[in-house]
C-alpha cells in the first residue's frame, strides 16, 4: 500500500529541491558564456580591463556555482531514494542521459573549473580562454542530457514496455535523443540561463553606474551584456512559444491547463488573458478573451480542433476502462508467463496501461482490476492537472519575457547612444529587473512540471505509483532536514555575493598596491607590465 | 544472446571501476577534510593543505555523480532498490557531503578566525562522515539488506535505520575513512612542504597501518557472516528478475566463490602487500609511490567484497530469493551496448584531461604562494 501522504510529502520535497536547484543552474549557463566572451575580448585584444571583467564576474560566477554543484548532487540520487518505483520502471530508458550527462557534461566543466579559478598565472593567455570556453560548454551540455531525461518523462519516445521484466525498455536511442520536447526544452531552457545572466550583468553593472563605482568596467559590462541579452530574450521568446506547439501536441491535458480550456469549441477559439478558474465545476468563474486568437496561435492555423478538459477527460474515462484490462492482463501474465489469452489480451490494451495503474489510487486496496465507476470517474477527472496553477504560471512566465525584452531594447538603444549612465531611472530600474529572470525560470519550471501532473513519465506511468514505499515519518524528517539546510544555505550565499558585490572588482588585486612583494615569480612580470 | 552475458559482467567490473574511482579520488579529498584540523594548526597551513587539492576536488566528486548516473543506467534496480533502502543513511551521505562545495568555496572568502574554524569543522563533517557511510554501505551489502519485491517489482523494506549502522557496519565504515585519510595524507605529501609534510607523514603511516588491522578484522568477520549461494535461477545471458529465483544462506558463504578459485585469494593478499609497502614508501619519503600504491590496495580492497560477493549485488535479508544479482538487476542489452559506447569515447578522455590538469597544477604549494594567489581557496 502506497500512503498518499508519502507521495504528498515526496511531491515537496522534489519541487523544493528542484526549484531550489534551479536558483543557481541558469545564471551558470548564461554567465560561463558572458565570462567566456569578455575572455576572449581579452586575449584579441591584451586590454587588461576585460581580463579585470571576466576575473571579476568568474569570481561571482563561483560563489554562484558552489550552490549549484552542492544542490545537484542531491538530485542526482533523489530519484532513487524517493522514486525508486519510478527509477526501477523507467530506469533503462532515463538513467542513460543522467550517466551520459556525467561522462560528456560534468566531467568536464567540473574538471576545467578548477584551471579556470587556478590556472591564470600556470596556462597561456590561449590556454586559459579554451578552459573557460569548455567551461561553458560543459555546463550546457549538462543542460542537453538533463533535459534529454527530462523530455522523455514530458513525451516518452524510444521506449516499449516489456511484460517479462515489468519495466519500461530502451528501444531506440536516436528517438530519445532527438524527441522533439527535449530539443525544444534545451534551447529555451539553455537561453533562460542566458537571459538570466544577462539581467545579472546588466543589474549590477546599473548598481555601479548609480554609485559611479568601477565605470570602466560596469559601462563595457553593461553594453556587452544588454546586447547578449536582447538576442537571448527574442529567443527564448520564439523557442518558448515553439515549445507550446511542440509540448501542446505532445500534452493535450496541460496546453488545456495553460489557456484554461474546459470545453472543446468550434475553432477559432479565443486566448484567456485573464481567467479565474474553478477546477471543480471545470469552468472559469470569469474571462477575459481575446476571439479568435488561441487557434492560431498554438496550432498554426485556423481550423484545428483544440481538445478542451471536457473531451479530454472523456477519453480518459475510455482509456481507464482499457487500461484495467491490462493491468488485469499484465497480472496473470506474472503468474503464468506460458498464458496466451493473458498476453493477447495485454498487447490489446498494452497502449494504456497507464491509465489502468492511474485508477489503482482510487481503488480498494490500490487494485485497479477491482475499480468501481466513480473511482473511474475520479481518475479521469484527475487527468486534467490544476489550471489555476498552470494557467497563472504562464502567464508570469511570459509577463517576465516580454518585460525583459523591452527592457534589453531599451538598454541596446541607451547603451550604444552611450547615455546609460545619465538615464538613473533606467539605472534603477535594471537593478529593479534582478529578481524577474528567475521568476520566470521558476514559473516556467511549474508550468512544465504541474502541467504533467497525475504522471511523472506522461501517460506511462502515474506520479502516485511512482514514489519509494517509506513511512511519512522518514519523508517529514527528510523534507525538514533539506528546508533547514537549504535556507542556511540561500542565507550565506546571499550574503557573500552582496558582500562580494560591494567589494566590487578592486578586492580582486592583492591587498595592497599592485605588485606588492609576495606575488608569485610567474605573476609579478605579467602584473606590473599590465598596471 | 551471450553477448548480453557479456555485457553485464563487463557493467559489473565498470561498476567496480567506478566504485574505486569514487574511493581512490574523492576519498582523497574526503580524506583532507578529515585531518584538516590535524595537519594545519594555523589557518595559513590549513589553507595551504585546502589549495593542494583546491584545482582538483570538484572534478574528483564528478566520479562520486557519475557513480550515481551509472549504476542508474546499467543497474536501475540497484539503482532504486539501494538508495530507497538505505534511507536515512544516504541522507546523511547527502547532507553531509553537500556541505563540502561549500566549504571549499566559502571558507577563505572571510577573514575572521570563527568562520573560518566553522568551515573547518564543515569540512571535517563532510570528509569523515560520507567515508564512514561509504564504507558502512558496502558492509551493509555483504550482510545483506531487509527489502523484498511485489509482484510489479515495487520494492518494500523493513528494519530501521539503526541496524544499518550495526557493528560490522561501522567497521567497515572506518576502514573507508582510514584508507580515505591515507590517500589525503599522501597527496599532502605530494605538494606540501616542512611541517605539513612531516605531519601528513606520520598520519599516512599510521591510517595504514590501522586500515590493515580493520582489514583483516573484516575478513575474520566475513568468515561468521552468513553469505548467500544461488540455487537455481534462469540462463545468466537471458533478462530476467529477481522473482525468479532460489537463494539459500549460509555461515561462511562469501567464501565460496574463493574456495572454487583459489587464486581470488590474491586479491586481499595483495592489500597486505600494496597496504604495507605503501606505508614503508611514506616512511622513506616516496610520497609519489605512497600514494599509488595507496590506489592499489583501495582496489584490492573493493575487488575482495566484489569477488566474494559475485554474482550477488545487493542480497536480501528478509526474502534471500529476491536478492539481486548481475544476472537479474542490470538494465535491457541496448541500454548496455549504449552505455558501453559512450564509455569508450569517453572514460578515455576523462582520463587524458584530468591527468592533464594534475600534471598543470603539479609542484609544491606554500604559504607565500596562498597569500599571494587573488584565486586561492
Ligand atoms: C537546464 C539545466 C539543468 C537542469 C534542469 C538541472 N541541472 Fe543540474 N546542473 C546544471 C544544469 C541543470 C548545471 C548548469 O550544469 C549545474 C548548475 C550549476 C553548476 O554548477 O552546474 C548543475 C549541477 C548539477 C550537479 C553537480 C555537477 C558538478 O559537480 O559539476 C548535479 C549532480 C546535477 N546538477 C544533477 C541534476 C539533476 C539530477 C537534475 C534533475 C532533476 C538537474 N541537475 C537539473
Ligand atoms: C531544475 C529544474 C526543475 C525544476 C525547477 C522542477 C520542478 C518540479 C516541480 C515544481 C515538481 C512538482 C510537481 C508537482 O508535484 O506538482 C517536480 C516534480 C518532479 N520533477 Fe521536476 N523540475 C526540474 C527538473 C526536473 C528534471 C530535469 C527532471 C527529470 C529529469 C525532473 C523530474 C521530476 C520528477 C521525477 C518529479 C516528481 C514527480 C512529480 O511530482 O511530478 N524534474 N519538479
Ligand atoms: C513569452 C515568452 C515565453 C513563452 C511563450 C514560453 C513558453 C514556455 C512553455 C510553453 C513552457 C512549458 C514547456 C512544457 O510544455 O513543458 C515553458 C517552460 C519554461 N520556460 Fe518559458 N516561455 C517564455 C518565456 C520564458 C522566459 C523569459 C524564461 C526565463 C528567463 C522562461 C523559462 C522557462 C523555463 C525554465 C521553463 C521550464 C523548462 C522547460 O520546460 O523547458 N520562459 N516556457
Amino acid at each position: 500500500m502506497i500512503d498518499p501522504l508519502v507521495v504528498e510529502l515526496s511531491r515537496w520535497q522534489f519541487a523544493a529541491t528542484a526549484l531550489f536547484h534551479f536558483l543557481f543552474v541558469p545564471l551558470t549557463l548564461g554567465l560561463t558564456f558572458i565570462v567566456a566572451a569578455m575572455e576572449t575580448v581579452y586575449v584579441t585584444t591584451g586590454r587588461t580591463i576585460y581580463r579585470e571583467m571576466a576575473q571579476f564576474w568568474g569570481k561571482l560566477l563561483l560563489i554562484n556555482f558552489a550552490l549549484g554543484v552542492a544542490t545537484g548532487l542531491t538530485m542526482e540520487f533523489q530519484f532513487g531514494t524517493n522514486w525508486s518505483f519510478y527509477s526501477s520502471f523507467v530506469g533503462d530508458i532515463f538513467g542513460a542521459p543522467l550517466a551520459v550527462e556525467g561522462l560528456m557534461a560534468f566531467f568536464m566543466e567540473s574538471t576545467f573549473i578548477g584551471l579556470m579559478v587556478f590556472g591564470w598565472e600556470r596556462l597561456s593567455k590561449i590556454q586559459h580562454l579554451i578552459v573557460t570556453y569548455l567551461v561553458a560548454l560543459g555546463s550546457n551540455l549538462s543542460a542537453l542530457w538533463i533535459l534529454v531525461a527530462n523530455g522523455f518523462m514530458q513525451a516518452p519516445e524510444g521506449a516499449v514496455f516489456n511484460p517479462l521484466t515489468m519495466r519500461m525498455e530502451l528501444a531506440s536511442f536516436a528517438e530519445l535523443i532527438f524527441g522533439h520536447d527535449a530539443q525544444s526544452k534545451f534551447v529555451h531552457t539553455s537561453i533562460a540561463g542566458y537571459v538570466t545572466a544577462a539581467i545579472f550583468v546588466c543589474g549590477v553593472s546599473a548598481f555601479y553606474m548609480l554609485r559611479k563605482q568601477h565605470m570602466e568596467l560596469a559601462r563595457r559590462s553593461f553594453r556587452m551584456a544588454a546586447l547578449f541579452g536582447v538576442l537571448s530574450a527574442v529567443g527564448v521568446i520564439t523557442l518558448g512559444d515553439a515549445l507550446g506547439f511542440v509540448g501542446g501536441h505532445a500534452q493535450p491535458t496541460k496546453l488545456a491547463a495553460m489557456e484554461a480550456l474546459w470545453r472543446t469549441e468550434k475553432p477559432p477559439v479565443g486566448f484567456n488573458v485573464i481567467a479565474i478558474p474553478d477546477q471543480q465545476k471545470m469552468e472559469n468563474a470569469y474571462e477575459l478573451q481575446i476571439p479568435y486568437l488561441l487557434t492560431p496561435l498554438v496550432t498554426r492555423s485556423l481550423d484545428h480542433v483544440i481538445p478542451g478538459a471536457d473531451t479530454l477527460v472523456a477519453q480518459a474515462k475510455q482509456r481507464i476502462v482499457s487500461g484495467i484490462e491490462a493491468v488485469g492482463a499484465l497480472r496473470a501474465l506474472q503468474d503464468n508467463p506460458e498464458d496466451e489469452a493473458a498476453l493477447s489480451r495485454f498487447l490489446a490494451h498494452e497502449d494504456d496501461l497507464g491509465y489502468g495503474f492511474l485508477v489503482g489510487a482510487y481503488a480498494p486496496d490500490q487494485d485497479p482490476t477491482v475499480a468501481d465507476d466513480a473511482a473511474i470517474e475520479r481518475a479521469a477527472r484527475d487527468a486534467i492537472p490544476s489550471v489555476a496553477t498552470i494557467f497563472w504560471s504562464f502567464r508570469v512566465m511570459v509577463a517576465c519575457g516580454l518585460l525583459m525584452l523591452m527592457f534589453f531594447i531599451l538598454a541596446v538603444i541607451y547603451t550604444l547612444r552611450n547615455t546609460v549612465e545619465r538615464q538613473r531611472w533606467f539605472l534603477g530600474a535594471s537593478v529593479l529587473m534582478l529578481p524577474v529572470p528567475w521568476i520566470a525560470c521558476e514559473a516556467g519550471w511549474l508550468v512544465a512540471e504541474i502541467g504533467r501532473q497525475p504522471w511523472t513519465v506522461y501517460e506511462v506511468l502515474p506520479t502516485w505509483m511512482s514514489v519509494s514505499t517509506h513511512s511519512a515519518g522518514y519523508m517529514l524528517f527528510s523534507l525538514a532536514g533539506f528546508l533547514l539546510l537549504y535556507s542556511i544555505f540561500i542565507v550565506i550565499e546571499m550574503f557573500l555575493m552582496l558582500r562580494a558585490i560591494r567589494q566590487g572588482p578592486s578586492s580582486h588585486r592583492p591587498t595592497g598596491s599592485a605588485g606588492a612583494a609576495g606575488e608569485t615569480a610567474l605573476a609579478a612580470p605579467v602584473r606590473s607590465a599590465e598596471v | 544472446m551471450e553477448i548480453y552475458l557479456l555485457l553485464k559482467v563487463l557493467w559489473w567490473l565498470l561498476l567496480g571501476v567506478l566504485l574505486m574511482g569514487v574511493a581512490i579520488m574523492v576519498g582523497m579529498d574526503m580524506g583532507v577534510g578529515t585531518i584538516l584540523r590535524l595537519v594545519g594548526r594555523t589557518d595559513a597551513e590549513r589553507r595551504v593543505a585546502l589549495n593542494i587539492i583546491g584545482p582538483h576536488w570538484d572534478g574528483n566528486q564528478v566520479w562520486f555523480i557519475l557513480g550515481g548516473g551509472a549504476i542508474f543506467a546499467a543497474w536501475p534496480l540497484i539503482y532504486a532498490t539501494a538508495f530507497s533502502g538505505l534511507y536515512v543513511v544516504m541522507l546523511l551521505l547527502l547532507w553531509s557531503m553537500i556541505v563540502r562545495p561549500l566549504g571549499f568555496e566559502y571558507r577563505s572568502k572571510i577573514d575572521l578566525p570563527a568562520w573560518r574554524s566553522a568551515w573547518d569543522w564543515a569540512l571535517f563533517v563532510s570528509g569523515f562522515v560520507p567515508m564512514l557511510v561509504f564504507g558502512a554501505a558496502v558492509g551493509n551489502m555483504l550482510q545483506g539488506v531487509p527489502f523484498r519485491f511485489e509482484w510489479n517489482l515495487a520494492s518494500v523494506y523493513s528494519g530501521s535505520f539503526l541496524s544499518l549502522l550495526n557493528p560490522f557496519a561501522i567497521l567497515c565504515g572506518l576502514l573507508a575513512v582510514s584508507l580515505s585519510v591515507y590517500m589525503g595524507g599522501a597527496m599532502l605529501m605530494n605538494r606540501g612542504e616542512d611541517v605539513l609534510y612531516r605531519r601528513a607523514q606520520r598520519l599516512v603511516v599510521r591510517s595504514g597501518l590501522v586500515a590493515l588491522a580493520l582489514f583483516s578484522l573484516g575478513g575474520i568477520w566475513v568468515y561468521f557472516l552468513d553469505g548467500y549461494q544461488l540455487v537455481q535461477s534462469p540462463d545468466p545471458a537471458i533478462a530476467q528478475t529477481p522473482l525468479q529465483q532460489v537463494v539459500e544462506r549460509a555461515v561462511g558463504g562469501w567464501l565460496g566463490n574463493y574456495q572454487r578459485t583459489p587464486l581470488l585469494w590474491l586479491i586481499p593478499f595483495s592489500v597486505y602487500a600494496t597496504t604495507l609497502l605503501g606505508v614503508a614508501a611514506a616512511r622513506s619519503g616516496r610520497s609519489h609511490l605512497a600514494w599509488w600504491l595507496g590506489a592499489l590496495a583501495w582496489i584490492g580492497v573493493i575487488g575482495t567484497v566484489g569477488a566474494a560477493m559475485f554474482p550477488f549485488m545487493m542480497p536480501s535479508s528478509l526474502e534471500p530469493s529476491h536478492s539481486l544479482t548481475v544476472w537479474n538487476a542490470s538494465s535491457s542489452q541496448l541500454t548496455l551496448t549504449w552505455m558501453t559506447g559512450w564509455s569508450v569515447v569517453f572514460v578515455p578522455l576523462i582520463l587524458w584531461y584530468t591527468s592533464w590538469c594534475f600534471w598543470v597544477m603539479r609542484g609544491k604549494v606554500n604559504e607565500r604562494d596562498v597569500a599571494s594567489d587573488e584565486h586561492a581557496y
